[in-house]
């Protein structure tokens, strides 16, 4: 069984590769707990319904979602919002439709199945609106950034006036988080920026980490099947390798070296 | 290859046995004698066999929903990850199974070069193997590159242009390899389709690995040849069966830990942005199962001999069996060769993490000297240990110990899990 021990070191090994190589400019996050980190994660909903607000409200003027459809508010596992909200939410969106039969584009408000509307009709005119930086899609974001729910959340608090030296140019700002401490993301949110509707009190805090939850579902959609299938595969992988184990031992007690 | 002649007890069988005879194959592989010292370390054949039906499998059905197309490619990989049922499974058991695989043969592998396992009679199963392992090399290259993501479109960006290293008709064949002036759509679908194939000729090669290996037998842990069938012998069914799915077992818990749990742990961030020709990633590193011979390339100034020696640093293994002169395979019997074999591993990981690294000043230094080293193991050190060094006095039988044998083959068993 010795063997396995090292198999295990060698794993361990190799993954401890890219996370150094990953972490060459490493800045240590803010740290706060994930209802969703660990065997048993799961989205806490009512922050996620928050983080939706947070989206909306704040960030949806500039980012898109493009991967996101206002059925998925209401799908297991997610923001679960009811099927009639999520309907309602759909219907605030004028979403551009067509052609119809007169070979006319036209408006009509969102359905279910709509995607998320975009903010910007194509990247081109997001640059124009945004100082010639384009807000990325955050339908993955979490994922495509290396510190994922921990960068992001701390990004959205890193915000600081510049230490002496360092000059600004217009539209730059100064973030302790950020590759190379510049973003052209200006400081978006302050304590009370929104009323959340569940009453909860809207610090920077709290929107910071609701909304970064809520990103985290947007990026895995289906993490908390994910993480409920692990655990049952992993029990039925353990208890069928003891079985085996056991079978293992009992045939080859026929022959007289051991395994 | 069998000893015995078989006959099925069916008068059906025998007549089907008569025309093809498929019974007689699965009878020799139920009864394929076996030695019966072997560990664990032999288990990996069968879990890359596993692995490799794993990722056709899992491949077929992503190739269903995926779409080649430079513009679609990325939605279509979220299209799998939201809205296809299970697709978030399927993909992540392919994309992290990609790096079991490689975890497996880098294991598979090593085994081999610790018990001699590539030498005389088995040089064309090691040959095979060096195939399989470029040709798994390929595709995962390739496979990387089909969700188009930033680090699929930099990565074979960088691995195309090594082409153009080559004088003369170099820049020409750089083009008709992306069949454009830079990666793009065509380089995509040609991707897609070498991608698609490749997986096939493995399996064929394993086909031929397998049989190849089916007529001197199973190299063991003592390295000894050994009489087939006979007391040394045990029949791969079912005890050999048993153990490699023991094995696979813990294999696959390990597996499924990182398909649930961790399943963008082995990826890079960047690659879950769309592929972008005009942004350049800070900084572009290969998957880690290609990192020792990225380190490698990066090590020479010169751009065609980086490319030489990172060729060579895999082409060298398939000359092994002629490199290594000694006469006895098993590392348990070669005290020096046993010292200069762990070197040469942590030699390796020591490329593995540095071709992680940016390629400057300290871990430059370090990449060259373990470059250097690497190839003095093959190239100096094998050839002359095998002719120096004093072995230890190897048993007759694989069954002598149990029976009683002199101290030294008590210590070789005890050798036999990778202890010194």
């Amino acid at each position: 069984m010795k063997i396995f021990y090292r198999i295990i070191l060698l794993v361990f090994l190799i993954i401890i590769t890219p996370i150094h190589s990953n972490s060459a400019e490493k800045i240590e996050y803010l740290k706060t707990d994930w209802s969703f980190k660990g065997l048993f994660g799961k989205f806490d909903r009512s922050s996620l319904q928050r983080g939706y607000q947070v989206y909306t409200e704040v960030c949806s003027s500039c980012h898109s979602m493009k991967y996101l459809s206002y059925r998925n508010l209401a799908e297991k596992g997610g923001p679960e919002f009811s099927l009639e909200q999520a309907k309602a939410i759909a219907a605030s969106f004028e979403v551009k439709d067509g052609p119809n039969a007169d070979g006319e584009m036209f408006t009509r408000p969102g359905r279910l199945s709509d995607k998320f509307v975009m903010p910007y009709d194509n990247v081109k005119a997001a640059q124009a609106a945004n100082g010639g930086a384009y807000p990325p899609d955050m339908s993955v974001l979490v994922k495509a950034r290396g510190g994922g729910v921990d960068y992001i959340y701390s990004l959205l608090q890193g915000y600081e006036d510049p230490p002496t030296g360092v000059t600004l140019d217009d539209g730059v700002y100064y973030n302790k988080y950020m590759y190379g401490n510049k973003i052209k993301m200006a400081n978006q949110l302050s304590d009370g920026l929104i009323e959340y509707s569940d009453g909860t009190n809207a610090t920077v805090e709290q929107m910071s980490k609701d909304v970064t939850t809520f990103l985290m579902w947007a990026a895995e959609p289906h993490l908390e099947a994910r993480h409920r299938m692990g655990f049952k595969a992993i029990i039925y992988l353990i208890i069928l390798t003891v079985l085996v184990y056991f079978s293992m031992k009992k045939i080859w007690s026929r022959i007289e070296t051991e395994v | 290859m069998s000893d015995h002649e078989y006959t099925p007890k069916s008068k059906v069988g025998k007549w089907f046995n008569d025309r093809l005879p498929l019974l007689t194959l699965a009878n020799h592989l139920t009864d394929y004698p076996t030695p019966k010292n072997l560990n664990y370390w032999w288990t990996f054949g069968g879990i890359l066999t596993f692995c490799l039906l794993t990722q056709i499998v899992t491949g077929l059905v992503l190739a269903m929903h995926y779409i080649a197309h430079a513009d679609m490619a990325f939605d279509s990989v979220e299209h799998i990850m939201r809205d296809v049922n299970y697709g978030w499974l399927i993909r992540y058991i392919h994309a992290n199974g990609a790096s079991m695989f490689f975890l497996a043969v880098y294991i598979h592998i090593f085994r081999s070069l610790f018990y001699g396992s590539y030498k005389a009679p088995r040089e064309v199963i090691w040959i095979i193997g060096i195939i399989i392992y470029l040709l798994m090399m390929a595709a995962a290259f390739m496979g990387y590159v089909l969700p188009w993501g930033q680090m699929s479109f930099w990565g074979a960006t960088v691995i195309t242009n090594l082409f153009s290293a080559i004088p003369l008709v170099g820049e020409g064949i750089v083009t008709w390899l992306w069949g454009g002036y830079s990666v793009d759509n065509p380089t995509l679908t040609r991707f897609f389709t070498l991608h698609y194939l490749i997986p096939f000729l493995i399996l064929g090669l394993v086909v031929l690995h397998i049989w190849a290996l089916h007529v001197p037998g199973n190299n063991n842990p003592v390295g000894i040849d050994i009489k087939k069938p006979s007391k040394d012998t045990v029949p791969f069914h079912p005890y050999i069966v048993i153990k490699d799915g023991f094995a696979l077992l813990m294999f696959m818990i390990v597996f499924a830990f990182f398909v649930f749990y961790t399943p963008n742990i082995l990826g890079h961030a960047d690659n879950y942005i769309e592929a972008d020709p005009l942004v350049t990633p800070a900084h572009i590193v290969p998957e880690w199962y290609l990192l020792p011979f990225y380190a490698i390339l990066r090590s020479v100034p010169d751009k065609l001999l980086g490319v030489v020696a990172m060729l060579s640093a895999i082409l060298i293994l398939a000359v092994l069996p002629w490199l290594d002169t000694s006469k006895i395979r098993s590392a348990v019997f070669r005290p020096l060769y046993r010292q200069f074999y762990w070197i040469l591993v942590v030699d390796v990981l020591i490329l593995g993490y540095v071709g992680a690294m940016p390629a400057e000043g300290l871990y430059l230094l370090i990449a060259r000297i373990a470059t250097a080293y690497y190839f003095l193991h093959f190239l100096v050190i094998l050839p002359v240990l095998g002719l120096k060094e004093k072995t230890l006095p190897i048993p007759l039988s694989i069954t002598e110990p149990v029976l009683g044998g002199s101290p030294n083959l008590a210590a070789a068993k005890n050798k036999e899990s990778f202890k010194n």
